[in-house]
């Protein structure tokens, strides 16, 4: 198997209700704004190419026999034995997913996209490497979708992050499932010294769980790590959502912010961030806006164990205020456009840092869920 | 342009206001005053609209439509619109957004609209979320200059807002009001409560009407109004003979 791939007539050969799905979750066939591009169904690497100089995309095991070094972050921030889901993972034979390589100092706006495709087979299993030396910056959409006629299945998903030395790191995870898939990310980023981490995720379709407590370890100082999560529970949804952020080196920061809709389904809003070491800062902000009777549960935990940290958190769960409603059907808007303009507002999270394709791309995922509130 | 006859309003149960008959003609500006808690607020809520303001008798018929049950934002699309006095912040939603939403305007005029009441840099934050007293009223008088209701309500445009934001204040709401225009093309009619009487110093009202305990108990000139409950309070209005 060759590295460089660049056959995308399998993805235009995808029905067009399947590739309308996938472009909900950032992919663009044509790649008009990406500069690489990573495409599995299921178990299969169809496409990757990466025409960035300094940046590299390569299968994963292709990527371990190419690097020697590449094999001291395998396994390295996750731990194998994490649970039952790392422990699926680490016995496969044949490791799928992507790895990222931004070389020293290379900095590139244009995203890369990975997308990850769950099509016939029972369960999809990825790994990811996303490594970026020092003084990189890259960004990464993240793709996820399951084919509009899958009706049962499972994604587990690796992903280990290293953020190099004055490095930025922006991972944009967008996902796009079926009522009956069960999706399992385990995820981890380490982030050293004066380098920043800036995490997305948006899922605002319907799916059956999706279970995942992401970790950011600041182990340099001046690190900085932000998640922001978009959520939108349907019926029969459970989302089970977690960010932790551990302060483990001076002046390091981070802030976790979600925005959590319930029309009937069950969100979990877990964050945890651990101070403990000297001029550290952290803050946890999770909203909830309850539609139609369902489960907003926000679970802020702030820990601190020295004199120099300083957590703090917001959490807010309700329906929307009726005077707010009226407000704007005094300014002429009816009861429902009233309604969504301020539901859009909720979910208006602008991400410092965060470049224009990616905001869009979260804008219109907000979009195609807005129409069906 | 607005008759209201024999109107009764229920808040939680209770009736707040009795029987008020109120009519105010195309072009004219009346002056609604009267102590805390006296259902001045309940009145203008009850013309617009608002869940809550239980109309249990009587109507409220605009420009030849009777509105008492028609919903919020058809009365706005009607004309009828309102400053208010403690409008809700709205976090996420700019107020830029919330123009665009409200009206076919585009960016441009928006943005020179917004310069009149030196509002520009408030048109990228949230809507009211740590606007000043001040701006509060300015980014209200924005939203009206976007809408050009022909009906306008205010409710205390005074409050809160300092000497200079005042001269601002009302100028604009003048213009709003067609001020500059003579009474016989004006076609701008408002209702404005207030305690001061500062609003008049920048506009001409035709008539005031002083609200005691949910019941309208006085019409008469405005500023003649405003003169006696000055000097012997709302209690003489209550034994006042213009009944």
């Amino acid at each position: 198997m060759s590295a460089l791939q660049t056959d995308v007539g399998d993805i235009e050969r995808l029905p067009e209700k399947d590739r309308e799905r996938l472009a909900l979750t950032g992919l663009e066939v044509g790649m008009q704004n990406r500069c690489g591009s990573f495409f599995q169904i299921d178990q299969n690497v169809i496409q990757t190419t990466c025409g960035a100089e300094g940046i590299e995309m390569i299968p994963i095991k292709a990527a371990l026999e190419k690097y020697d070094w590449v094999k001291d972050y395998y396994w390295n921030a996750v731990p194998k034995d994490k649970d039952k889901y790392t422990e699926y993972l680490a016995k496969q034979e044949n490791p799928q997913g992507l790895v990222v390589i931004a070389h020293e100092g290379v900095k590139v706006e244009m995203p890369l996209q990975a997308c990850l495709f769950l099509r016939d087979e029972p369960v999809q299993h990825v790994h990811n490497l996303f490594i970026a030396r020092e003084g990189s910056e890259i960004n990464i959409i993240s793709g996820c979708a399951s084919s509009w006629q899958k009706e049962h299945g499972a994604h587990i998903g690796v992903t280990e992050i290293y953020v190099g030395k004055g490095a930025k790191v922006t991972s944009t995870m967008i996902h796009n499932w079926n009522p009956g898939i069960s999706v399992f990310p385990r995820s981890a980023t380490v982030v050293e010294e004066g380098g920043t981490f800036l995490s997305n995720y948006v899922c605002m379709q319907p799916v059956r769980k999706v279970d995942m407590y992401p970790t950011a370890r600041l182990i340099g100082r001046n690190a900085v790590a932000r998640f922001s999560s978009i959520v939108v529970a349907t019926p029969g949804s459970t989302l089970d959502l977690g960010s932790r952020a551990i302060l483990g080196a001076e002046h390091t920061s981070a802030e976790l912010i979600t925005r959590a809709i319930t029309t009937g389904g069950t969100i979990i809003s877990r964050g945890h961030i651990l101070g403990e070491k000297d001029e550290t800062r952290g803050h946890i902000e999770c909203k909830g806006l309850i539609l139609k009777d369902g489960i907003v549960h926000a679970i802020p935990e702030i820990e601190g164990t020295l004199t120099g940290t300083e957590l703090s958190h917001e959490a807010a769960v309700g329906k929307i205020a009726r005077h707010e409603i009226e407000y704007l059907m005094a300014r002429g808007l009816s009861e429902e456009e009233a309604t969504a303009t301020i539901i859009r507002g909720f979910l208006d999270v602008k991400i410092s840092g965060l470049p224009a394709v990616l905001q869009e791309q979260i804008d219109a995922a907000i979009d195609k869920a807005e129409s069906g509130f | 342009m607005l008759d209201i006859s024999d109107l009764h309003v229920e808040v939680d149960g209770t009736e707040k206001l009795h029987d008020i008959n109120l009519h105010i003609g195309q072009g004219e500006t009346h002056i609604l005053m009267g102590p805390n808690g006296s259902g001045k607020s309940t009145l203008l809520k009850a013309i617009m609209g608002f869940g809550g303001y239980t109309i249990t008798s009587g109507s409220i018929v605009f420009k030849g439509t009777d509105i008492t049950r028609m919903p919020i934002h058809e009365r706005a699309h009607l004309g009828i619109g309102m400053m208010f006095q403690h409008p809700p912040a709205i976090s996420g939603l700019k107020l830029g957004k919330l123009l665009t939403a409200t009206s076919h305007l585009g960016s441009d005029a928006i943005e020179a609209l917004a310069q009149t009441v030196n509002m520009e840099r408030f048109l990228a934050r949230d809507t009211n979320v740590g606007f000043s007293g001040g701006e509060i009223k300015r980014s209200e008088v924005l939203q009206l200059k976007v809408q050009q209701p022909d009906f306008l309500m205010l409710d205390e445009p005074e409050s809160g807002v300092d000497l200079e934001n005042m001269g601002l204040m009302g100028k604009e709401i003048a213009n709003l009001l067609e001020k500059d225009v003579h009474i016989v093309n004006r076609r701008k009619s408002g209702l404005i409560i207030t305690h001061t009487g500062y609003i008049l110093d920048y506009l001409e009202a035709d008539q005031g009407h002083v609200l005691i305990d949910g019941r309208i108990r006085c019409h008469g000139n405005p500023r003649e109004i405003l003169r006696v409950v000055k000097e012997k309070g709302y209690g003489e209005c209550l034994r006042c003979k213009q009944m």
